[in-house]
């Protein structure tokens, strides 16, 4: 029995397209302990968004989980689905990232909360509606018991995703997962979204998996952060270690790619060029034709290793890739 | 709301006014009145009593002022051919028929919902494939084949059920039966398609994240999202079952219904009584209209009604 509550080991998913095999995730692994926010980051369709489906159990046809499994508290999550039911949707939940369309448009704000509350805790209607009130006032919604009776579309986006977190909270789980919860928002209104991410985590004590592009909420809300490219997770570590320290060129690069508002006469790096396509990734290192450092010796699978204290998929781990491409 | 319907329903008082004068022009137009309905051995002077009674000697203006006043009072005249008013022969009728929509579109209405749901899971699979190969026997065939084929089989070969008629309950079978076929057909499909679209929409991940399981997505949240074109296929299969489909499947199975019944009255040049059943076809369509469009905004909070 270790003390994690989620655990991905060497996680791989195909989608089988008429192209050919795309595979989106090639050996991810991944941990979370209780109360601990993890942000994964990295550029568009290097499979955020897959990883957390997967968890959820929602990788639909035409994908599927070709390898790897998924433990929730030592126990596979895959294995056994009706046993798994209470965990998904309990235990762990999801925000997703567009409140415009996650929410069902022809059913009451009241009845979308109460539902997971009455399947899960077994509560009567009325006491889940009850329920559903403090949820909603819990995630600062004013006028909860007149929303209760309101449709999605009488709501803001910003109440939408707040109703969407109600509805992650409602069963008290251990683990949220909000991929780009904020992106479809205001930038006001994602501040609030994030600060109402952070107070539950205090106060519920979540553990939460923060999927983002944004680099600059991952250094306010997180503990941990994993940093994925084409499909696979290149490095890990502390935020701290990862801002300040970053031991892998690609993090190197989205780090400096960065503006940073504290730090004066910084010159931005780009990285050039786009990911490796995923229908026939390179064996090697994928990040190999846009790496500075990138010589012969990348051409050899790159696996994640501890390096520091964290963990690098690279055989250059820790070098100043970007200090000549400056 | 209130405000719609008094406005739905000043739309259908038009609607009336102008089903009503269509009719009034298309019989007139047709051919002499009094020849149609009058035998033909009938003499000259029979010929002008009879247009004098009914005021076919008045002119045309005049004519049509009476009979949008007596249509106001659902006096359509007495019905040559059962010399009663013709409303009382609408009004006898007319429960027939409902009887009848009601137990093959009603039935239509309860099998296409599971069966386009079920084939919606699985695109393709085989359940899928064998509702839509029956779906399309089903819309390819007309419907007097159908009830033809269905009489041959189980009235004259089985021997299950009676041919014709009505009275028990059997005799509702094969006219119910063969007046779904199409509808159901069309719903199925209808059904199906509006399925598979909603499931793959965002909200079904978000309900499957929540751990609920997929028949109580499919009943709870897909079901109500597909309602609203549910609803409005189904008015318009209702609307062409009333003044169509029930008219040759009355007919093949001597249903005595207002189909049958209008079949009859062409038949014996019974104009008031075609008048009266024009009429009252009329204005249940526009009830149904305004029936329609309230449900779906019972339905759909974002609909406006106007
Ligand atoms: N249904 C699908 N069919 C085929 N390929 C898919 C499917 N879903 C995802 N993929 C592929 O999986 C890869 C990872 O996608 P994913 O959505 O996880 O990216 P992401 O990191 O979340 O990106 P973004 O930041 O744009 O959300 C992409 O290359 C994408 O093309
Ligand atoms: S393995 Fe080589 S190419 Fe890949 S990131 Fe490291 S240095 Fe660059
Ligand atoms: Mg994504």
């Amino acid at each position: 029995m270790n003390s994690f509550l989620l655990q991905i080991n060497n996680l791989e998913v195909n989608f089988d397209t008429r192209a050919g095999t795309v595979q989106a995730l090639r050996g991810v692994s991944l941990s979370i302990a209780p109360g601990e926010t993890l942000a994964i980051v990295g550029e568009s369709g290097s499979g955020k968004s897959v990883t957390a489906q997967a968890i959820m159990g929602l990788i639909d046809v035409p994908g599927r989980i070709s390898g790897g499994d998924i433990l929730w508290e030592g126990q596979p999550l895959t294995a056994a689905k009706v046993g798994a039911r209470h965990i998904l949707g309990k235990e762990v939940t999801m925000v997703f990232q567009n409140p415009m369309t996650s929410l069902n448009p022809l059913m009451t704000v009241g009845a979308q909360i109460s539902e997971v509350i009455e399947l899960h805790l077994g509560f009567s209607r009325q006491a889940a509606r009850k329920r559903a009130v403090e949820l909603l006032s819990l995630v600062g919604i004013s006028g909860p018991e007149r929303r209760l009776n309101q449709y999605p579309h009488e709501l803001s986006g910003g109440m939408r995703q707040r109703v969407m977190i109600a509805m992650g909270i409602a069963c008290e789980p251990k683990l949220l997962i909000a991929d780009e919860p904020t992106t479809a928002l205001d930038v006001t209104i994602q501040a609030q979204i994030l600060e109402l991410l952070a107070e539950l985590r205090e106060t519920i004590g979540l553990a939460i998996i923060l999927i983002t592009h944004d680099l600059g909420i991952v250094a306010g809300l997180c503990d941990r952060v994993a940093v994925m490219y084409a499909g696979q997770i290149v490095e890990t570590g502390s935020v701290y270690d990862i801002f300040e320290s970053p031991s892998h060129p690609y993090t190197q690069g989205l780090i400096r790619s960065t503006p940073q508002l504290d730090v004066k006469d910084e010159r931005l790096v780009s990285i050039s060029g786009t990911p490796p396509g995923l229908l026939d990734p390179p064996s090697g290192c994928a990040f190999l034709p846009r790496c500075p450092a990138g010589d012969g010796g990348c051409d050899k699978p790159q696996s994640l290793k501890a390096f520091g204290a964290g963990a690098v998929a690279c055989c250059k781990a820790g070098i100043d890739a970007w200090k000549e491409a400056v | 709301m209130l405000q719609f319907i008094l406005r739905r329903l000043f739309q259908g008082v038009l609607v009336v006014f102008g089903v009503s004068a269509t009719v009034f022009v298309v019989t007139r137009l047709a051919g002499d009145p009094v020849s149609l309905m009058l035998p033909l051995s009938a003499t000259e002077a029979q010929r002008i009593a009879f247009a004098q009674q009914i005021g076919l000697d008045q002119p045309i203006a005049a004519q049509f002022m009476r009979f949008l006043g007596d249509i106001v009072t659902l006096d359509f005249g007495n019905s040559l051919w059962q010399r009663r008013p013709a409303i009382d022969v609408v009004f006898e009728r007319l429960p027939n028929t409902m009887l009848l929509i009601a137990a093959g579109l009603g039935s239509a209405v309860i099998l296409s919902i599971p069966l386009g749901a079920i084939a919606a899971l699985r695109p393709g699979g085989l359940v899928d494939r064998l509702t839509m190969s029956i779906g399309l026997l089903g819309l390819a065939m007309p419907q007097f084949w159908i009830g033809l084929i269905a009489i041959l089989i189980f009235a004259v070969q089985l021997k299950w059920l009676p041919t014709s008629g009505m009275g028990t309950v059997a005799h509702i079978v094969l006219p119910a039966l063969t007046l779904s076929l199409t509808p159901l057909a069309r719903f199925t499909m209808m059904v199906r398609a509006a399925m598979i679209d909603e499931l793959n929409k965002q909200y079904v991940k978000t309900a499957r994240a929540k751990g609920l399981g997929l028949p109580r997505i499919l009943r709870v949240h897909t079901l109500r999202n597909i309602l609203v074109p549910f609803l409005s296929i189904s008015g318009w299969e209702l609307i062409s079952t009333l003044s169509g489909y029930t008219v040759v499947v009355e007919t093949v199975f001597a249903w005595p219904g207002l189909g049958l019944t209008a079949v009859q009255a062409i038949q014996r040049g019974d104009l008031f009584l075609m008048q009266a059943i024009v009429f009252v076809i009329a204005i249940l369509i526009v009830i149904i209209g305004i029936v329609l469009d309230i449900l779906s905004k019972a339905v759909d909070p974002r609909i406006e009604l106007n």
